[in-house]
């Protein structure tokens, strides 16, 4: 484009040299941006692509970047033979369950902090904060006798429960209920309503941006988590998506391609929940961000 | 539904309150607040029974594990278990795996968290440049690797440093670098393991930096360019002062993400080659749960909390001495 072609900008800025630079500028930006999206993108691209390439083409040298001909015979494979179709409902089961159990239990105490007065709630608070920066890790070895103790080892629950309240989803919750009008919850106690009404009725429906914020959260960190998994299913039948591929992964170490498949697999769920949900998610970045 | 409010009025009694003298004209207000008073404990029953005993229960049972013997016969039949004080402890600072385990999670977290922030900064900068179009589109797609999962992810990148067949060597071998043996050479694997962490979480930071970036007042940008000041003093004189707390919480929350390293080792070099990607992590989850030595395993997850603790701590008061 010629200078002559854009006479608004030069009009305001007379200095010929400003606009010509600022061009060379959005071009430097658009070429960075461009690189940037093609290393982001490169090995999730690269990944489909092998995972569709016949058994050993991925190992060739020079390495091919598209399959010479395209076959899913790793996806059936995984399937038929390793199982992958149980491991897909293990996570799916665990990830709702999870995710369902967070919501309610998380947004009662949520509430309740922004909003229920009663003695002793800034206190506790605090201390329930503080909690933020003890590294789970450090809790895993007692919990796992305890979850033994319960005979809750290898089973759904020694994975569900753990995950069902967290602090970081109680201060979700908090920070957004804080903005809630005292009125309107006033109003419906005039009304005659309950307390666990008023709730339901009243908070719920209004904080349900927050809630979907929440949910995708829960679902996303449940379905990639994998250190206490890991620790807690021993059977294989057990065994979440992201176990059961670092297993397959220690066996299968030659079948490039069928581990593709495998993580193929593994990420898509959480891919299309957040393409399709990416609006809420990211506001949960935001509100993490501003905590406290 | 309303059986739970109920059930909570019966208990008013014991809730350690002390209700509001009852002004006749504020009747029914004082009602509403004295029943949300109990309600309360209700609301928050579920959620502080489920942190407190399956996590704040667990930790300080942790520090008492600490200062046992606990091991595999421990497990079969509790009395196995002696107390030893603070033996794990000091078999821990002469256990040469434990330094370099430290080393290696400090040489994770000193060198890749600058540098995820310092990729996450320059990406927020590119995405949010005043001279472009398609921010949010950008945006997503810088975005995309940070919710895939770790795991899966670990596996493909395991893929791509293959020596012979990996893109990555490939790549470098057209520029005449190469081949490195990314995972099987000790002076590699760490850099390995840094730059797939990079790629997999800038896009989480960049975008609470593009949220600081948005909330600088324009008008600042303006003077300083009335003042001639070009887009570096720009940067150096406006982004960076005013992005400061948000520069200190990313910092903080990624410093204390990456001591916590695990899965990536784990999936990506088992600790290999010659223990030099053994995180503490990966350490304490060998010896607890391996060789079921978790009396040991829990002193070893005390002493990262403690780090992560100085560590935070230090990042904060450097942040305050900068800002003064």
């Amino acid at each position: 484009m010629t200078a002559a072609s854009m006479p608004a900008p030069l009009r305001e800025r007379p200095v010929g040299g400003m606009e010509s630079r600022e061009r060379t500028a959005r071009v430097l930006i658009y070429v960075a941006l461009i690189v940037g999206a093609v290393v982001a993108l490169l090995p999730m691209v690269w990944m489909v692509s092998a995972s569709l390439m016949r058994a050993g083409e991925a190992s060739s040298y020079p390495p091919p970047f598209l399959p010479s001909h395209v076959t899913f015979e790793h996806y059936r494979t995984l399937f038929t033979r390793l199982n992958l179709g149980r491991y897909l409902v293990n996570s799916t089961i665990v990830s709702l369950v999870v995710t369902l159990t967070a919501l309610l239990v998380n947004s009662m105490a949520g509430y309740a902090f922004a909003k229920l007065r009663f003695a002793g709630r800034d206190r506790l608070f605090r201390s329930l904060s503080a909690g933020l920066v003890i590294p789970t890790q450090v809790a895993m070895l007692p919990l796992f006798l305890l979850m033994k103790q319960l005979g809750l080892i290898n089973t759904y629950w020694g994975v569900i429960i753990p995950g069902m309240a967290s602090i970081f989803g109680i201060f979700l919750i908090r920070q957004y209920a804080l903005s809630l009008p005292d009125d309107l919850l006033d109003a419906a106690r005039i009304d005659g309503a309950g307390e666990f009404r008023v709730y339901w009725s009243v908070v719920l429906p209004v904080i349900r941006p927050i809630l979907a914020t929440l949910a995708i959260w829960t679902f996303l960190a449940t379905w990639n988590d994998f250190m206490w998994p890991l620790i807690v299913l021993s059977d294989e039948s057990r065994y979440t998506l992201p176990v059961a591929l670092a297993n397959l992964s220690g066996e299968h170490v030659q079948d490039t391609e069928l581990m593709m498949a495998g993580s193929v697999l593994t990420i898509l769920p959480v891919m299309l929940t957040f393409l399709f949900l990416q609006r809420y998610y990211i506001q949960g970045v935001m509100a993490g961000s501003t905590k406290g | 539904m309303g059986t739970v409010v109920n059930t909570g009025t019966a208990e008013v009694a014991q809730a350690p309150t002390t209700p509001a003298p009852p002004f006749p004209t504020r009747r029914r207000r004082f009602r509403a607040a004295h029943e949300a008073n109990v309600a309360g404990y209700w609301f928050l029953a579920p959620a502080m029974v489920l942190i407190g005993v399956f996590f704040f229960l667990p930790v300080v049972a942790s520090l008492l594990l600490s200062f046992t013997d606990f091991d595999l016969y421990a497990i079969g039949d509790l009395a196995n278990a002696r107390l030893v004080g603070l033996r794990n402890y000091a078999t821990l600072l002469k256990t040469p795996l434990f330094w370099s385990a430290l080393q290696n999670t400090f040489y994770f977290a000193l060198v890749g968290g600058p540098l995820s922030v310092a990729v996450s900064l320059s990406a927020a900068l590119l995405v949010n440049a005043r001279l472009i179009r398609f921010k949010s589109f950008f945006r997503t797609l810088y975005f995309i690797p940070f919710v895939t999962t770790l795991v899966a992810v670990a596996v493909v990148w395991r893929y791509l440093y293959h020596p012979r067949y990996g893109l990555l060597n490939y790549a470098l071998g057209t520029f005449g670098v190469g081949p490195i043996d990314w995972l099987g050479d000790p002076r590699w694997a760490m850099p390995a393991i840094i730059l797939m962490a990079v790629w997999k979480n800038f896009g989480y930071n960049m975008l609470i930096i593009v949220a600081g970036l948005q909330s600088i007042p324009e008008e600042l940008y303006e003077a300083a360019r009335i003042d001639g000041a070009g887009w570096l003093k720009q940067f150096r004189h406006v982004t960076l002062p005013m992005l400061g707390p948000t520069l200190l919480f990313v910092s903080v929350i990624t410093m204390i993400g990456y001591f916590q390293l695990f899965a990536e080792p784990y999936v990506m070099t088992q600790g290999g080659p010659l223990r030099s990607t053994t995180s503490v992590v990966l350490l304490m989850y060998e010896e607890g749960f391996r060789w079921w030595r978790m009396g040991y395993a829990a002193a070893i997850a005390f002493a990262l909390f403690v780090v992560i603790l100085v560590a935070t701590l230090i990042q904060i008061r450097i942040q305050r001495k900068v800002e003064q």
